[in-house]
């Protein structure tokens, strides 16, 4: 963090649009007489996505005549939060998380892209496309290195994947969101390594537990041995049917829809289906 | 009450009370940056920390606990308190080497240093070193006004001076922007501070940060010799500290006086002392063929005595100024009345208020601490805001307590406080007494009441109707026994004593601004009076300290003593009775004033029978007992009215137009011509 001060070059005056003007007199409705006060941040937020995603200081002085404020109080709020831009920023505004996980996955090398394809932190780049800045954890560690690009995230990047993402933005393609990998969410990266045997999902292992331990001690003592603790099999009757349905037969859905799941590299997995 | 023990001895505080207030009450002493008595709770500093048993198992701060907060023993002992225990000195010790980590050590160049909070705590409390290695921060310093100079590097960001400004003055102008390391005191933009109380923020930096601008590098605070006074800039009475080093004031300082200004000085009081360093009449002048020549006094006194034979006593007269001592005018009306002169006045505005209405009619009846009780407020006529700033500070205080209804009848004005305004001109407040409008109401509805009439209001031809409806409103609605909601606001220190020792003119005697009309007297003698325009024709003689527009008039100008430079006694507005003291000498060959008037007194015949300010205070006490008791208001009584004026249907005009250039003093003062620039400028832009 550092020293934020507002843009040396202003505009004449601000003015929200008649849409944004009846949202934010919407926002200031929902607090009572003499709380205006309280809607200081979204009013500053819509203030600052009308204009281009940052806040002007004309704004900053309308928001506090609208909410009946001091000037210096909703300027104590625009420079306390560091997600209120008080200078411009590109028409893509990369923020790039530098904290810890981030920086151990490679964030660093990432930075480098930013300064090669973008130019130096906190400048605009000469076509008005791009700006960027380093920030402090944005809570998607699992998917480290990440970085912000106006409302959404973008994850798994390496140098490469960062930079063709850069090139696609300033070149007006469409981008997804999320993972550059082709993972899904957080998801293991390269396959499942655990729960990845396929009888799992298709009801063949259902009771199998059963099978086994009448192979090895014979159903005689099988009864006496869960007859120890419990009420047996013989005194609950309906017990032993549905033990040997199992789970997957009482959900008809469950057995069939498993095994194709599974079969999708990258799809969730649901554990279920066994006894 | 709740009970608690601090250090080992068991001290019964009020339930209310922070622990800070209760160890102080137990005689410990918590060192303290943030928290300030008359301000709202921060707890940011961390430098009270405390520690409490049973509490939790770390150090507290003691400004912002509550002691019913405070968890008894297991059977029932009170809560314990510890304020020198090894926890409590490692917390200050941790705390202070916090605080000093971004502070500059630039004490040696610090106008703050000798009397730094931040210098006497860490000598108290810190240790002797530091373990910070890296950069220390630095910030730039903001422009907050010509009279509060910052260094921002010094700000350990206590927000004494954001809430001072927010609460106590009423323009939230000061604020902090950024956060954490990156914090920053400023006011918006670096636009100056419009308040009139804006220098008290100098005080209540704990650091060198907010200095004062115009004393800055001028003096150390233990070479100054420190005189406790009264000031005259309002009819206050503001308890002051007069600083000088040798014959000049470097500064000047509040003192509390919780009855007056608590612990608040206006602007003008703080920074004015430039003027008297400025135009000073420092010999006699004599006019010659239209030019003041220097003179000496044996010179100036034989041409005033030369005259004063020649002329009729029914065409000579004597105006007493604003800034005069009770002594001066006492002796000034004692040597008229031994010349057989009846024109004498001392309210060069023209105001209605006499003593023969009683003492009543012309004070601030509830006292200014009344304030504080008062329920409804009704302004006649004036803008305390310009007029006695600390007043309309304390006014705010009771406002923002809630319950208190404001309104104003008179020129509009932003008071800092929620004020209806009623009507620009009598005809409202006839309305009020006729009980037409809703404020009525709230006044009749009212058990303590306060009708504040400005000196602009009583400065009129129907100022005596004024007065009397502005007491009928008081009156009719007081409930609470003993109140008497009538209350003057002058704008003159020196008038209740003048209305007291009774510088109005006698039988047949003119007032003070018939008196001056053109070719209505040979001699006048002006003993400061500097507010009003003496026409051709009369030989004036002026006695004060400026050069001013009494000075410019004058043909004889005799050097007078500023109120710096005199023991004189001054009565508020209130009625209290004052005492000023000298803190330097007059320059050159000025005088004290009432010396001034003896020496001449034996020159025109008629010789003043003291020889020492003494024995005139003997012969003054004598005549006025009252003023014999300093610090105590006399029995007023209740007011009496011929109703023989009607009211006109003029609008009211307030007494002070220009805040910061009310007095000659103030005329003389560059800071203050600053500040009367900036605020027409701001005015200007205003009004654009």
């Amino acid at each position: 963090m550092s020293v934020r001060r507002l843009y040396a070059e202003q505009p004449a005056d601000f003015a929200f649009t008649q849409d944004n003007l009846q949202w934010v007199e919407g926002q200031i409705a929902k607090y009572p007489e003499g709380r205006q006060a309280s809607a200081v941040i979204p009013l500053l937020w819509k203030a600052q996505e009308q204009h281009g995603g940052w806040l002007p200081e004309p704004a900053i002085r309308r928001i506090a005549e609208m909410l009946g404020m001091p000037t210096i109080r909703v300027m104590e709020v625009a420079t306390f939060y560091t997600m209120f831009n008080l200078s411009p920023v590109g028409e893509h505004f990369v923020q790039l998380c530098g904290t810890t996980p981030c920086a151990l996955r490679g964030a660093n090398a990432l930075k480098e892209v930013c300064r090669k394809a973008i130019g130096p932190e906190r400048t605009v780049s000469a076509d008005g496309k791009l700006s960027w800045l380093e920030v402090e954890c944005l809570g998607a560690c699992a998917n480290a290195p990440m970085v912000q690009i106006n409302y959404d995230y973008y994850e798994d990047l390496d140098p490469e994947n960062f930079e063709a993402l850069l090139d696609k933005l300033r070149a007006g393609e469409t981008v997804a969101p999320g993972p550059q990998t082709g993972r899904s969410c957080s998801a293991p990266l390269g396959g499942d390594t655990t729960l990845t045997d396929e009888t799992l999902y298709d009801g063949s292992v259902v009771g199998a537990w059963k099978k086994r331990f009448h192979d090895k001690h014979g159903e005689g003592d099988a009864t006496d041995a869960s007859s120890e603790g419990r009420p047996g099999d013989k005194s609950r009757p309906e017990a032993k049917t549905a033990s040997g349905k199992g789970d997957a037969e009482a959900r008809p859905d469950a057995g069939e829809a498993k095994p194709e799941k599974a079969s999708k590299p990258g799809a969730p997995k649901k554990p279920g289906g066994e006894g | 009450m709740t009970k608690l023990i601090v250090d080992g001895a068991e001290v019964e505080v009020p339930a209310e009370y922070t622990i800070l207030q209760a160890c102080e009450a137990a005689g410990a002493e918590i060192p303290r940056f943030c928290y300030h008595e008359r301000l709202s709770i921060a707890g940011n500093c961390r430098m009270c920390l405390v520690e409490v048993k049973g509490g939790p198992p770390k150090p507290v701060a003691s400004c912002a606990m509550g002691v019913k907060d405070l968890r008894p023993g297991p059977n029932g002992e009170p809560p314990v308190v510890f304020t020198r225990s090894p926890m409590v000195k490692k917390a200050r010790e941790g705390v202070m080497e916090f605080l000093l980590i971004n502070h500059p050590l630039d004490c040696p160049i610090c106008d703050q240093g000798g009397e730094c909070d931040l210098q006497d705590q860490a000598m108290a409390y810190g240790v002797s070193g530091s373990r910070f290695h890296e950069n220390k921060r630095a910030v730039e310093d903001k422009y907050i006004g010509p009279l509060v100079k910052t260094i921002m590097t010094r700000c350990i960001h206590c927000t004494r001076c954001v809430r001072f400004v927010a609460e106590v003055a009423g323009s939230p102008e000061i604020g902090a922007i950024g956060r954490g390391e990156d914090m920053e005191i400023t006011t918006y933009l670096e636009h100056a501070m419009t308040s009139e109380l804006q220098g008290n923020v100098i005080d209540l930096c704990p650091v060198g940060a907010l200095t004062s601008r115009p004393y800055a590098f001028q003096a150390r605070s233990w070479e100054l010799s420190k005189t406790e006074s009264i000031d005259v800039m309002d009819a206050l009475g503001s308890a002051i500290r007069v600083d000088a080093r040798g014959r000049e004031v470097m500064r000047i300082l509040p003192r509390i006086n919780e009855d007056v200004n608590e612990e608040w000085i206006s602007d003008k009081t703080r920074f004015v002392w430039d003027g008297l360093r400025t135009q000073r009449l420092d010999r006699p002048y004599l006019r010659e063929n239209g030019r003041l020549r220097p003179a000496n006094w044996p010179e100036v006194f034989s041409a005033i005595a030369e005259k004063a034979k020649a002329a009729d006593p029914k065409r000579m007269g004597a105006i007493a100024g604003d800034l005069a001592t009770a002594e001066e005018m006492f002796a000034l009306k004692d040597l008229m009345g031994r010349l057989g002169v009846t024109n004498i006045d001392a309210r060069q505005d023209g105001s209605a208020l006499d003593p023969r209405h009683g003492r009543g009619s012309y004070l601030f009846n509830a006292g200014i601490s009344g304030i504080d009780e008062a329920d409804a407020i009704l302004l006649v006529g004036t803008n305390p805001r310009h007029e006695a700033p600390v007043l309309n500070a304390r006014i705010r205080k009771r406002w923002r307590l809630g319950g208190l209804k404001v309104a104003l009848v008179g020129e509009r004005a932003d008071l800092t406080y929620g004020a209806e305004h009623v009507g620009a001109g009598t005809d409202s407040l006839t309305e009020l007494v006729e009980g037409k409008h809703s404020f009525a109401k709230v006044l009749s509805g009212a058990s303590r009441p306060l009708v504040i009439v400005g000196a602009g209001a009583l400065a009129r031809a129907d100022g005596l109707a004024v007065l009397a409806a502005a007491a009928k409103l008081a009156k009719s609605s007081g409930e609470a026994a003993g109140w008497n909601g009538l209350c003057v606001l002058h704008s003159a220190a020196s008038r209740v004593a003048a209305l007291d020792l009774g510088l109005t003119p006698g039988e047949g005697g003119l007032t003070a601004p018939e008196m001056a009309a053109s070719g209505a007297l040979d001699l006048v003698f002006l003993l400061g009076a500097d507010e009003i325009d003496v026409g051709a024709g009369a030989f004036a003689v002026y006695v004060g300290s400026h050069g001013d527009r009494g000075a410019h008039r004058a043909d004889v100008i005799l050097p007078g003593a500023a109120y710096t430079e005199k023991s004189g006694i001054y009565v508020n507005t209130e009625g209290r009775v004052q005492m000023a003291n000298r803190a330097a000498f007059p320059p050159g060959e000025a005088r004290e004033d009432w010396a001034i008037l003896r020496a001449l007194s034996e020159r025109l015949g008629a010789k003043l029978p003291y020889d020492s300010l003494a024995q005139l205070r003997a012969a003054m006490f004598a005549a006025a007992p009252h003023l014999a008791a300093i610090d105590q208001i006399a029995e007023a009584g209740e007011p009496t009215f011929d109703q023989s004026v009607r009211l006109s249907s003029e609008p009211f005009r307030n007494a002070i137009a220009d805040f910061y250039l009310s007095n000659p003093i103030a005329r003389a003062s560059a800071v203050m011509a600053e500040m009367s620039a900036l605020r027409r400028g701001a005015h200007a832009e205003a009004a654009e």
